[in-house]
């Protein structure tokens, strides 16, 4: 499973912002990810060739960062925010409906593939709590009824 | 800063941000200035770092190596990494008027000779980042960046990086690992990044309000931008309020505006059936302040005579009805999850602390977990961990400790929490576990 064409052409055209391959590393992983929704331990094998990292290298980012994945994830990312803000404003009733709706806990992915759920610590929308992101659309003040509208328009 | 934002909340481009005055600053400094006198109208302006930490600005970028024999390249890095609970402050900035922050970047790459800038955003910030994508690309457009700006003979160029996760990107110095592909901990000091800093060249590296500061004083001169505060410390600044007020949100106003004219006046006051309890000013790592002692003026030196800090300025109120331990919990819980772990501290002592606040907020705290609580605190208070992280935590409990003493009290005697039930707080290790990162 080596990169595709696609992927080594949108790297090398994030390469001139950094000083070396190395520096483009973070970038690169989140390139892949994009495309196969996960990091597996083949791709990154893959890509540090490419970059003239060892796999180690990569994986001490990768594990350490809370959005590069190394499991699969479902074709949907959806985070619910527990910062202290969003906590006081009915982060736990929202989760609970989320649950409900997707038939998951915190860190699963639904029986389709759908849905991943994932916890997240403050979306920088307190002023929009309880707030939830699905992929890059940020939604808040989200009350329970609402989850179900909008988790159907992801497919 | 918000001069150039539009009423329909959509982003200001660059039609709307020239409109206003927009890249005056920079004509006029590329035009009329040498590098040093810009450093020098921002030190006049007496403009303190606006992340949280108020380190004053001119004073940085004066530290930068000047002249044909310092090293190259040199680097200007914008903090938008913007994760700390109760911060919400820069995405504002980012979504409604990203050339100002652009500006304010271009203008520090000049007065400091930089030869290219980053602006660093947090993982989550699409939006954001779709926003600072265009202006970037209308500002090469026109001539604001590149090379030869505006036919001055100063290139510049700015890259967008998007962050991959964990707060501890937010630290400054972890921040350029982070940009360089590295584990995220933070450096050791010095070196200062002044010094060496970005692939160890000399870096600027502020937050995005601190740049979006920048063009106006340019513009108009320091003693303009002093004469908007109501006290001493200069300008304007991006202020906030959530929590269960009527109409929550960000606004522009003097710096030392209070926190009551702030809830009160720009919120709305508080939603009808809810009273103000307590403050958490700036953050999740400043101190609350008590609803009795809310007219105090939000600048940095008030703050602290307050016993607590100006840190980004955006409020998020604790009300009569939400329990004051849980939340410290909950804050206690972040943090706990977003250490590095590269010191013991901090590795251990929070998850102590988590461990302890959350057998309190279920009802089998023991009258001595507030002791080694309050312990704790000094354990991991300044100059005992590596970074700030583990005493930024400090600063919530330490303050829950002594306002909240008596609910403390009440869970531990009652053996339950006072306050409605199922608050949602979760036990630390299902937390833990829920996190895909870690490899299956």
């Amino acid at each position: 499973m080596s990169l595709s064409d696609d992927e080594r052409r949108e790297i090398e055209a994030a390469l001139p912002h950094y000083p070396d391959r190395r520096a483009a590393a973070a970038t690169a992983m989140r390139i892949v990810q994009r495309r196969r929704r996960w990091l597996s331990d083949e791709v990154l094998a893959d890509l540090g060739e490419y970059l003239g990292m060892s796999v180690e290298e990569l994986d001490s980012l990768a594990t350490f960062a809370n959005m590069l994945f190394r499991r699969p994830v479902g074709r949907h990312i959806v985070l619910v925010c527990d910062s202290f803000a969003c906590w006081s404003l009915g982060y736990a009733e929202l989760r609970a409906a989320i649950q409900t709706q997707l038939g998951v806990g915190l860190g699963e992915t639904t029986s389709d593939g759908r849905f991943t759920l994932l916890p997240i610590v403050c979306l920088g929308a307190c002023d929009r709590g309880p707030a939830l992101m699905v992929d890059a659309d940020l939604y808040g003040p989200v009350a329970p009824p609402a989850v179900g509208a909008i988790l159907e328009a992801y497919a | 800063m918000s001069r150039a934002m539009r009423p329909d909340g959509q982003p200001a481009f660059l039609d709307d941000y020239v409109a206003a005055g927009g890249y005056e600053g920079l004509g006029r400094a590329l035009r009329e200035l040498e590098p040093a006198a810009v450093t020098q109208a921002v030190s006049d302006s007496v403009l303190r770092g606006r992340g949280g930490a108020g380190y004053a600005t001119g004073r940085k970028w004066s530290t930068m190596p000047l002249g044909r024999d310092a090293p190259r390249p040199k680097y200007v890095v914008c903090n938008g990494d913007e994760m700390e609970p109760g911060s919400f402050k820069d995405r504002f900035l980012l979504e409604r008027n990203p050339h100002l922050v652009l500006e304010g970047m271009i203008l520090a790459g000049f007065a400091v000779e930089a030869d290219a800038g980053y602006v660093f955003l947090r993982a989550q910030y699409d939006q954001p980042l779709a926003c600072v994508e265009r202006a970037l690309a209308e500002a090469y457009e026109h001539g604001y960046l590149g090379s030869d700006i505006l036919g001055s003979g100063f290139s510049f160029d700015i890259y967008l990086h998007q962050s991959v996760g964990r707060y501890m990107c937010g630290e400054a110095s972890a921040m350029l690992n982070a940009l360089e592909s590295q584990r995220p901990n933070p450096r050791a000091r010095p070196p200062h990044m002044t010094g060496a800093g970005l692939y160890a060249r000399p870096t600027v590296v502020n937050n995005v309000e601190t740049f979006a500061a920048v063009p106006s004083i340019v513009r108009n001169g320091a003693d303009w931008w002093k004469s908007l505060s109501m006290t001493d410390e200069g300008g304007t600044k991006i202020y906030g309020v959530a929590g269960r007020v009527v109409r929550p949100g960000c606004v522009e106003l003097p710096m030392g505006t209070s926190m009551r004219e702030l809830i009160e006046v720009h919120a709305g006051g508080m939603q009808p059936g809810y009273e103000l309890r307590a403050v958490s000013p700036g953050g999740a790592s400043t101190a609350f302040v008590k609803a009795e002692d809310i007219d105090v003026a939000m600048d940095f030196e008030s703050m602290e005579k307050a016993l607590s800090r100006l840190g980004t300025g955006t409020l998020v109120l604790l009300d009569d009805k939400t329990c004051p331990v849980g939340m410290t919990l909950n804050l206690l819980q972040f943090f706990a999850q977003e250490s590095c772990g590269w010191c013991t501290p901090c590795r251990e002592g929070l998850q102590w602390s988590v461990s302890l606040l959350g057998d309190i907020e279920q009802g089998c705290g023991r009258p001595e977990d507030l002791d080694v609580l309050q312990e704790h605190v000094w354990l991991m208070g300044s100059d005992k961990t590596f970074c700030d992280l583990a005493p930024g935590a400090m600063q919530p409990l330490e303050a829950a400790l002594r306002l909240f003493r008596d609910d403390f009290v009440q869970h531990i005697e009652e053996g339950r929490c006072p306050y409605a039930p199922g608050d949602g707080s979760d036990a630390p290790a299902e937390e833990a576990a829920a996190r895909p990162e870690a490899t299956a």
